[in-house]
């Protein structure tokens, strides 16, 4: 753990740098492939919805020993519109899904299930949503994705700068696209809780994003009057400064993530748990990615375009016959080899009873 | 920059007590709150506790004009609410979620009395009087030729087939259809399956009545009756109808009150009624005279319902949720716990400290809510709440982050913390924000469980932000002042090790 931790130090004073910035395009090329796989299985595939979304009737049985054949059977007597999926759930649950079902048609299938398995007619879970009420959750949803974009778009560029704005909203829309594109590909249902997820990965992301966004904020205040590092350079190195945070809040967040995931997929089968913490686990490992990997090279790419950028990266250029990358520290010496003698003047007051513990 | 670091450590001296102390009060204040509204447990939603809950969307009734109001909805969900509570079921609500005209009505009834609650707010009423041609027993004619023998007036030999055929007996033909043309004559079977009928076109619709209560008839001894005001239109137009059938011979001097497709009531006309006002009689029971004028305001309303979403959750399922959602929450913690331990050492404690403060805001908050709003928690809500360990967790990552930077910047730990603080505390406050616009957002478009998520998520990072300014940070000031974290003790998290600042001494590997 120390030793991770040392690592943070490390990266804070540059030591040890990552080149997010410096490698940009290999990253914008894998999100880009992975856009396009998500684009093409949205279009040729689709999403499985819920029958939240599409309309339908559901009924859960729970029965000891429970079989789809038995099931099946005692839905034989009664007219269903469609052709009703029958699931098995877990060891002892049984589900079916069917066409939304008339109040009088729902009432007898659950007449059958309940006579069939001897169970009363209360135990079984139903669920039963019209078509026009899916459309209207689905709706709701996208009023809902869109709003949220468009106001934290505005907040942020109040916040910080409108670069900044655009470089975290491109980047959130990056995750769900991302997101949405493997339930795509694997098929997994999307529900709303589902959806809750995905609009919870939003704000994970943009929290994610604003965290390193507030540290480059801060690197490069005063960027253009020192002329030691370009604004990629200063980016790259907040980046890295605040790495062992994305890394340390990235677990914090899929560690109860994980467990919902756990107890929802593992104990109790299926339903609002698993949906959003699926969602939520895709997403966030999509979150961490493109906060460090998407969100900061799309802000250098769009900040270097600027006339003071480019003067000020001729000037580095001009300063530094070799490339320093990410070495030197903006309110430091560029020396690193001063490195020892700083610890020397500055170290705790106790350094030397550390010395030969590790 | 002397005087003002002395300032900054005059100030921060009298501050940490003080914040701790307010949270201190604010906490007590709150379970003095919890104590006297009397609130011992968190109200759970249906999905958590077993129950039916079904979501009405407004529309405007076939062949009528006019738009959904929103005066009308609001009369609606009284209505609806008055018949649910007629099912005498504790806790049971109606409510109105969105806004303006743009409203579902959500019924949500605990324990298993799920069918009785979807029939009961299933009928779209539609409203008519028709005047009754023929009337029998319910069952079905044995032998149809024998009724087609003489059809009375008005009535086609294919209507009195069908007459003769339906078998009011069978529970299939007493669900209403609703489906019933005003401008014809049907054949129709009373509610309860004792009779049947041929009725003859409607004449007067649920439009044209203004109002409809019980009331109880105590000086004749008649017991329970409605009462009914028709508009202007109405008046007429009942009045018409009463006049011509009074004399007519039984049946035919009877009216139907068709609700639906099926025959709530055919009350026999005595005399014409022309003041606009009529009781319909019979020997109810109070709340069979309270449901009948429901349903008659019911069908005065120009707005039928869509059923939305019917969803019944066995109290079994119920309980199964509750204790995985708990059961998810408490690993989750755990781990997080474990984990801040594990990485922070003594900032942990912080951590932990800091969490347990939050997790015992949100509880009593839960608590008053639930008696304040009728906030209601459900698996959603858990989920949201889940999440939100991991917002809460971070803001004290970034703080302590941004400590342990200032002290690798060579300062001391008590002004690291003043200055780690005065720059974390933005990145927080910013990050937050986006979290509380997400959840806001999430709550206005939202509709159902989403919402539950939506408000547990925002009340979570509110009071994440509350704990961070009044218990993480004063506490880290004060523990700044021990020996045990100053010194940098190696396992106060701010061991020169686990900050990387020691380079003088190779590492072993």
């Amino acid at each position: 753990m120390s030793k991770f931790a040392g690592l943070g130090g490390r990266l804070y004073r540059g030591e040890t740098s990552v080149d997010f910035i410096g490698k940009r395009r290999r990253w914008y090329a894998f999100s880009g492939i992975l856009i396009v796989a998500s684009g093409i299985a949205l279009s040729f595939q689709g999403l499985h919805l819920g029958i939240e979304f599409k309309g339908g009737s559901a009924f859960t049985v729970t029965k000891t020993g429970i079989s789809i054949v038995d099931a099946r059977s005692a839905l034989d007597s009664i007219k269903i519109p469609g052709e009703p999926i029958i699931q098995k759930l877990g060891s002892n649950k049984v589900r079916i899904q069917t066409d939304a079902l008339s109040n009088e048609i729902s009432n007898q299938v659950q007449d059958a299930l309940a006579s069939k398995f001897g169970i009363s007619v209360d135990s079984i879970d139903t669920q039963t949503v019209g078509p026009s009420w899916g459309k209207e959750i689905t709706r709701k949803a996208l009023y809902g994705l869109f709003g949220f974009l468009i106001v934290v778009l505005l907040y942020l560029a109040m916040a910080f700068e409108p670069k900044m704005a655009i470089a975290a909203i491109i980047s959130v829309i990056h995750d769900l696209f991302i997101t949405v594109g493997i339930y795509a590909i694997v098929g997994f249902d999307v529900t709303p809780a589902t959806v809750i997820g995905f609009l919870t990965i939003l704000g994970y992301s943009l929290y994610d994003t604003v965290v390193v966004f507030d540290k480059i904020r801060e690197n490069t205040r005063t960027i253009t009057s020192t002329s030691r590092m370009t604004y990629s350079q200063a980016a790259n190195l907040a980046v890295n400064q605040t790495l062992v945070r994305s890394i340390n809040t990235s677990i914090i967040a899929l560690l109860p993530v994980g467990s919902i995931l756990f107890v929802g997929a593992g104990l109790l089968g299926a339903g609002t748990l698993k949906d959003l913490s699926l969602a939520l686990f895709i997403g966030l490992a999509a979150g961490t990615y493109s906060s460090i990997f998407i969100a900061t090279p799309i802000l250098a790419t769009l900040r270097e375009q600027e006339p003071a950028m480019q003067a000020l990266a001729k000037r580095v250029a001009a300063r530094n016959a070799a490339p320093v990358a990410a070495a030197v520290r903006s309110t430091e010496s560029p020396s690193a080899k001063t490195e020892g003698g700083k610890n020397q003047k500055r170290g705790p007051r106790n350094q030397p009873k550390k010395k030969g513990r590790r | 920059m002397s005087t003002s670091a002395q300032s900054r450590t005059v100030r921060t001296a009298t501050r940490p007590g003080r914040s701790l102390a307010i949270l201190a009060l604010v906490l007590v204040a709150l379970s003095a709150a919890v104590f006297i509204q009397g609130a011992t447990s968190v109200k759970l939603g249906l999905d958590l506790r077993g129950g039916t809950s079904v979501t009405l969307q407004p529309r405007i009734a076939a062949g009528s004009t006019g738009k959904v109001t929103s005066a009308a909805i609001d009369q609606a969900v009284a209505i609806i609410r008055q018949r649910v509570n007629s099912l005498g079921v504790a806790e049971s609500e109606v409510t109105a979620q969105g806004s303006g005209v743009n409203r579902q009505i959500i019924i949500s009834v605990p324990g298993a009395a799920g069918r009785r609650v979807v029939e009961l707010v299933g009928q779209t009423a539609e409203l008519r009087f028709r005047q009754v041609l023929v009337s029998g027993a319910p069952g079905a004619t044995a032998t149809p030729s024998t009724a087609t023998a003489t059809p009375p007036t008005g009535v086609s030999a294919e209507l009195n087939t069908k007459y003769a055929t339906l078998d009011c007996t069978k529970a299939s033909n007493l669900q209403g259809t609703g489906t019933d043309n005003a401008k014809e004559a049907i054949v129709a079977c009373d509610r309860t399956g004792s009779g049947k009928y041929i009725l003859a076109p409607a004449e007067v619709l649920g439009l044209d009545i203004s109002k409809a209560s019980a009331a109880i008839n105590q000086a004749t001894g008649a017991g329970w009756y409605v009462l009914l005001n028709f508009n202007n239109n109405g008046t007429k137009k009942f009045g018409d109808l009463t006049t011509r059938v009074t004399t007519l011979a039984p049946p035919q001097n009877e009216v139907a009150i068709v609700l639906d497709g099926l025959v709530v009531s055919a009350p026999r006309i005595n005399e014409a009624i022309t003041a606009g006002s009529a009781e319909i009689t019979g020997s109810f029971t109070q709340l069979e005279a309270t449901d009948l004028a429901n349903v008659l305001k019911y069908g005065a309303l120009p707005l039928a319902f869509d059923r939305g979403e019917v969803v019944q959750v066995s109290p079994t399922l119920g309980a199964d949720q509750l204790r995985g959602g708990l059961l998810a929450g408490f690993i989750g913690l755990f781990l997080v716990l474990l984990y801040s331990l594990l990485y922070y050492r003594g900032l942990g404690a912080v951590s932990v400290g800091s969490l347990l403060v939050a997790g015992v805001l949100v509880y009593l908050m839960f608590l008053l809510l639930g008696a304040w709003i009728g906030f209601t928690l459900t698996l959603a809500g858990i989920a949201g709440a889940i999440v939100a360990i991991g917002i809460t967790a971070d803001s004290f990552i970034v703080y302590f982050e941004r400590i342990r930077d200032e002290v690798r910047d060579g300062r001391s730990l008590r002004s690291a913390v003043e200055t780690g603080w005065h720059r974390a505390r933005r990145t927080i406050i910013v990050a937050d924000f986006v979290s509380i616009i997400a959840a806001a957002l999430l709550y206005i478009f939202a509709v159902g469980g989403v919402r539950g998520f939506a408000f547990t998520l925002g009340l979570t990072t509110v009071i994440d932000l509350i704990v961070v300014f009044s218990f993480t940070k004063p506490l880290v000031t004060i523990l700044a002042r021990v020996h045990f974290y100053s010194s940098g003790h190696p396992l106060s998290g701010f061991s020169p090790q686990s900050l990387g600042v020691i380079t003088s001494t190779p590492k072993e590997a």
